[in-house]
């Protein structure tokens, strides 16, 4: 049979600097089918699709549309190919109504008619089984709806081929049928739709074929019905890589943070935290893995007061005193007042744990700065603990007065995990510390936790890479849609194990779902 | 008397429309141009040199080219003020308040310095500039404006520059409200990113935008000599209101249509303690604050009460740069 | 193909310039940046002038540094007024180093003017100065900050664009001071404003100014000591940095705002007390004279360092002074120093883009990267 793919993709190669996104990436995509992108964080999916929508241009490779090589260079380019791209972080003007939004940017033919796109949207709206009022303001809407106006707007420009970039990763499991029905229906009326995804169940309930990438490698395409879940797992994670990180027996382990039954909900009131409880032990190293965004920063933050939770305590022991206290809605301030050591590394490194702009010795002070009746500041211990961090951890700095946007991220990172672990804590969370370090700084990072798991430290470590959880951690804990899914041992465990568990919770909602 | 109160009220009120409207056309593309005052004595500095020149040169004036010339100056003296704060402000980022304070520093000083050097810069023998002749012009009202009673005093006894008010703030209005150019305007004021990303030139509208939004508060500062202050050019005569003018926008909260209204009634504030038997001249400064209060108690109250659309616009203020790296 | 690709990356990627960030650039380019800019600006002010007085160049600044610096009389004017004009740039700067623009500067010396004045004529002569001068101080110091927290609490409390605010603060407290000079005036009501007989600054040293200069340098020690060596300090920069980290270190935000704008207005009102008890001893609507704007120009041009800012209020205050020589020798209008003023500032704010960002000539092929 022979049949043009609506879009085809041969040997495609990205590379950033050293770094290789994609590497002889070849997929195709028919008319009236929907094929699924999986891979793990960072596996090249978003990059890859980004050169589709004219965002990245590929260093080699080529693209075919209907059958014709065709060069996409800018988004222009991809519009004129009737190529759209929904993606994560929608680009809406919240005091638009959504009609305005869907509008925003096109040409006229002759004059500006409200009255007749909103007859048109209404058309689509109708068509693909959306819902939708196009009078109603952003600010107003959900997620979900904020989503439904992102494809209409590609759908209103007159795309064949769409691209969601994880569009379920932001929805409730109702409002997940919801969008896969229109997205049936699109595919009914000849739509070609690819969707980034890292969600076993999704796959398979929703695409003809699936295409996986690992680490920016073309894993390959398999058809849907002729596969498992176990085998898209073991395509997606691979064989277990040997890093060779050094891991002690923990030793005199006791409850030092005990977490129970937390929940908190965001402004659309969709749960981020769904009853999470866990204890976090001393001297032991508990890894949180799970899907970006899966409640993982609510947590840490929930522990470091940073979060509002809507029920549940946070207990901390205190191991000098023996006492409990709970953290639950306390300021970061009022918990240092209370004796607790807790050392929080956040994944934002620049906007949230290091101002960029000041020096490093003006950062090592963040955390201390307001020891002392004087109302002067005491630079002389922060500099030294500066110039004893650019020793022990190798920094690379002109000077530690050097502001530290001005570092490479592996050096602005051992700043920052420096700076927390200098105030000697008791707790010490860190979120994805190595995301974005060469080798070298990684295994710095991983050795200073191990240093602090020796010395009796409860380490709570959110990372991305199985790998690293499984060689690092004593116990993973595996987190889906705000949700604890299981706890693994690390000595013991699988990848294809934690995969599994990854997307497990979010399946059985899933089923919870559709059973309405 | 209430015809002659609203009469004074509405010329009172009219430099702020035109400042109002073009300030609210700035706002609306993300500047905030604190540099109105300035632009608005350089509008009337502009068309009274034009104008002053004019009369000079001619021993009788064609009321075509007496209207048209002052206001051609006019309109480009303030669209040069406006450039030079785009310049600044999008070209080159600079700190938007700060452009628009020095450029409110510099047009001050533009019209004072032509207002009080320009006889003497061109070098003729008349004592001081009074266009009491074009002013008669601009001044002339509809010819059965007072044939009609209260009824004429109160609609049609004004010069056609009251009229340009009104009819451009209706248009600003319908333009920002109902139109593609507005809407693309107005998304760049909210969200520059989302604009760009849509493929709205962020720098174009912003020019734009600013350069007719001068070009109109300029026709306040040409009103107020021409009209209200019957062609007498007098130092510092303008007085503040450039800045009751972006009060005004706030008033109205950036709305042209709503600004019609808020005009005549800070116009009104305006002239209100004159009618006021035995009111002493310090209590009089102290009638002078209203606007201002009042311009306060709408920010305050609406931000209290946080509706979306009454909220400035939100990337007012900021720059925008696209994040290249 | 190859070759089409190529050309399309050429013309969809490569505009002929574009323009980059600087990471950093050596501390001497960027003063060389604004050095030539500060000349350039001269020499366009020059043009102007020659253009306007058709006057020689050369005698065009020897009569501006006459204007300025000419006699030891407008010598202690010139330092004069630079220390009151540097007095209210210090108070504004905590408030925008936090990135609270506080463009409400005029209101709050208005109203702390006010205050001394109302001590001065109420109190004067009942106390002895050494009483009252105390007291107008602290006065004036309670109603600037006063009039610096009202925008501030409405800042933090329903978040009120404050830029806005303290725009509007200005005015009302401009007519409020007209208020007052008018019914203070006499005879009453005559506009003629009242000399302040009692709580008048002392004379030091035969110089009347010199109390004035000494306060605002003791002023410019602290300030600069409080932005760089004080944790407060250390709080408004970090809160001005990111609010995020703020917040993750358990900063609380809303009570440094207001903290900071008292603190800022409290300056701005001695600012106005060194105004009326210092230089002027009477008060009228035009006592703070603009300076509460320039003052934003000028902490901003210093970019908010205390010590940068005598050299920015320095060469303001000698421009204008400079300036308004050349007009009266010329018999030109005094505003001439307005335009002289605009103009250098104009071509100083401009200058920072080429400190801040670099425009690079594409020579080879980059990608746009979003």
């Amino acid at each position: 049979m022979e049949q043009n793919f609506a879009l085809e993709l041969k040997n495609i190669t990205k590379t950033f600097g050293s770094v290789v996104a994609n590497k002889n990436v070849s997929l195709q995509v028919r008319k009236g089918e929907i094929l699924s992108i999986l891979g793990e964080n960072g596996s090249g999916k978003t990059t890859l699709m980004n050169m589709v929508s004219g965002i990245y241009y590929p260093d080699s490779g080529q693209m075919f549309i209907d059958g014709n090589e065709v060069t996409i260079a800018s988004p222009k380019d991809a519009f004129n190919y009737r190529i759209g791209m929904i993606h994560q972080h929608f680009k809406l003007v919240d005091v638009f109504s959504a009609a305005e939004n869907i509008v925003l940017g096109l040409e006229d033919e002759k004059g500006f008619d409200m009255a007749k796109n909103i007859e048109k949207i209404n058309k689509i709206t109708a068509q693909y089984g959306f819902e939708l009022d196009p009078h109603k303001k952003i600010y107003e809407m959900s997620v979900s709806e904020k989503q439904t106006v992102e494809i209409i707007k590609v759908l209103f420009r007159g795309a064949d081929i769409l691209i969601l970039d994880e569009p379920t990763a932001v929805l409730t499991p109702q409002e997940t049928v919801k969008l896969f029905m229109v997205l049936r229906n699109m595919r009914e009326s000849g739509k070609a739709i690819i969707i980034i995804t890292h969600k076993l169940h999704e796959v398979l309930s929703l695409s003809d074929n699936v295409a996986v990438l690992r680490k920016g490698e073309y894993v390959g395409t398999v058809k849907t019905a002729e596969t498992s879940e176990s085998e898209l797992t073991e395509m997606m994670v691979g064989k277990k890589i040997s890093l060779d990180i050094e891991r002690s027996e923990p030793e005199n382990c006791e409850d030092r943070l005990v977490v129970d039954s937390i929940s908190c909900v965001n402004r659309e009131g969709v749960k981020l935290l769904d009853n999470v409880s866990f204890t976090a032990r001393s001297g032991e190293i508990l890894g949180i893995a799970g899907i970006a965004g899966s409640g993982q920063r609510e947590l840490l933050e929930a522990i470091a007061g940073l979060q509002h939770l809507d029920s549940g305590s946070v207990i901390y022991h205190d191991p000098k005193t023996n006492q409990e206290e709970n953290l639950r809605d306390k300021t970061p301030m009022e918990i240092r007042q209370m004796g607790v050591r807790l050392a929080f590394v956040p994944e934002d490194r620049l906007g949230m744990g290091l101002v960029g702009n000041m020096d490093i010795v003006d950062n090592m002070m963040l955390r201390s700065y307001k020891k002392g009746k004087s109302m002067f500041l005491q630079r002389k211990n922060p500099k030294s603990l500066a110039e004893e961090i650019i020793e022990r951890l190798e920094v690379v700095t002109p000077s530690a007065d050097t502001p530290v946007r001005r570092l490479s991220g592996g050096n602005v990172q051992k700043i920052l995990v420096g700076r927390e672990i200098a105030s000697s804590p008791t707790v010490l969370m860190a979120a994805y510390p190595v995301r974005g370090l060469d080798i070298n700084s990684s295994y710095t990072i991983y050795n200073l936790l191990n240093e602090q798991k020796k010395k009796g430290v409860a380490v709570i470590f959110v990372g991305e890479d199985l790998d690293v959880l499984i060689e690092l951690c004593d116990r993973i804990l595996v987190i889906g849609s705000g949700r604890i899914a299981g706890t693994v041992d690390g000595r013991n465990t699988t990848k294809e194990e934690i995969g599994l568990l990854m997307t497990k919770s979010s399946r059985e909602e899933q089923e919870g779902g559709s059973e309405e | 008397m209430i015809a002659t109160i609203i009469q004074r009220a509405v010329m009172q009120g009219t430099p702020l429309l035109f400042g109002s409207t073009g300030e609210i056309l700035t706002e609306k593309s993300g500047n905030l141009n604190l540099g109105i005052p300035g632009i608005m004595y350089v509008g009337a500095i502009s068309g009274v040199a034009g104008s002053f020149l004019y009369e000079q040169a001619v021993t009788t004036l064609n009321p075509f080219l007496a209207v048209f010339i002052p206001l051609i100056c006019s309109l480009i003296g303030s669209t040069l003020m406006g450039l030079i704060y785009c310049f600044l402000t999008v070209t080159l980022r600079a700190n938007q308040n700060v452009t628009g304070l020095a450029l409110t520093t510099f047009g001050i000083g533009v019209g004072n310095f032509f207002g009080g050097s320009l006889i003497k810069l061109v070098d003729t023998d008349v004592p001081s500039i009074s266009l009491s002749a074009t002013s008669t012009i601009f001044k002339t009202q509809l010819p059965f404006a007072d044939k009609l009673g209260w009824f004429g005093d109160i609609f049609l006894s004004y010069g056609f520059l009251v009229y340009v008010a009104i009819i451009v703030a209706l248009i600003s209005s319908h333009v920002l409200k109902k139109t593609r150019t507005g809407l693309h305007l107005r998304a760049v004021g909210e969200s520059p990113e989302t604009a760009d990303a849509a493929g709205i030139s962020v720098t174009k509208h912003k020019y734009l935008a600013t350069c007719i939004g001068s070009a109109i508060a300029g026709l306040g500062g040409l009103y107020y000599v021409m009209d209200y202050a019957n062609g007498v050019w007098s130092n510092n005569g303008f007085g503040d209101r450039g800045w009751l003018s972006i009060a005004l926008v706030i008033f109205s909260m950036w709305r042209p249509s709503i600004s019609i209204f808020g005009s005549i009634l800070f116009g009104f504030l305006y002239v209100i303690p004159t009618y006021i038997p035995d009111i002493t001249v310090s209590t009089k400064k102290l009638f002078e604050m209203l606007p201002y209060v009042v311009t306060i108690l709408v920010l305050v109250i609406t931000s209290i009460r946080d509706k979306k659309e009454n909220q400035p616009p939100a990337a007012l203020g900021l720059p925008y740069f696209r994040e290249e790296r | 193909m190859k070759k089409l690709n190529d050309f399309m990356v050429k013309t969809f990627c490569n505009a002929p310039c574009h323009i980059a960030k600087r990471d950093d650039i050596v501390w001497w380019k960027a003063w060389i940046i604004r050095i030539v800019s500060v000349l350039l600006a001269l020499i366009v002010c020059g043009v102007i002038t020659v253009a306007l007085t058709k006057l020689n160049p050369i005698k065009m600044y020897i009569t501006m540094f006459e204007g300025a610096v000419g006699t030891s009389r407008l010598v202690w004017n010139l330092f004069q007024n630079t220390a009151i004009l540097l007095c209210i740039s210090l108070a504004v700067t905590p408030a925008f180093k936090m990135r609270f623009w506080n463009i409400g500067a005029e209101g709050q010396v208005l109203i702390g003017g006010l205050a001394t004045a109302a001590c001065m004529i109420f109190l004067g002569g009942r106390l002895p100065n050494p009483v009252l001068i105390p007291i107008m101080l602290v006065v004036s110091i309670v109603a600037g900050s006063i009039w610096g927290l009202v925008p501030a609490y409405f800042k933090t409390k329903f978040n009120s664009n404050e830029t806005l605010f303290t725009l509007m603060m200005n005015y009302i407290a401009i007519q409020i001071v007209a208020y007052f000079t008018l019914e203070w005036s006499v005879p009453k009501g005559s506009g003629t404003p009242r000399t302040l007989e009692f709580g008048q600054l002392p004379t030091l040293l035969d110089q009347k100014y010199l109390i004035n200069i000494l306060i605002v340098a003791v002023i410019t020690i602290i300030m600069y000591i409080y932005l760089k060596y004080s944790k407060q300090g250390y709080e408004i920069s970090v809160v001005g940095e990111s609010e995020k980290t703020a917040k993750y270190v358990g900063i609380n935000v809303k009570k440094v705002v207001l903290r900071t704008m008292a603190i800022s207005g409290a300056i701005c009102g001695i600012a106005g007390f060194l105004l009326v008890a210092g230089t002027d001893h009477s008060l009228k609507s035009d006592t703070a004279g603009g300076r509460g704007f320039t003052a934003i120009m000028v902490s901003w041009l210093a970019k908010f360092h205390p010590v940068f800012m005598i050299v920015t209020s320095l060469l303001i205050v000698f421009l204008e002074k400079g300036a308004s020589k050349i007009s009266e020798v010329y018999r030109l209008n005094s505003s001439f120093s307005d335009i002289i003023t605009g103009i250098i500032i104009f071509f100083i704010i401009g200058s920072e883009f080429f400190i801040n960002y670099k425009v690079k000539f594409n020579k080879k092929e980059k990608e746009a990267k979003v």
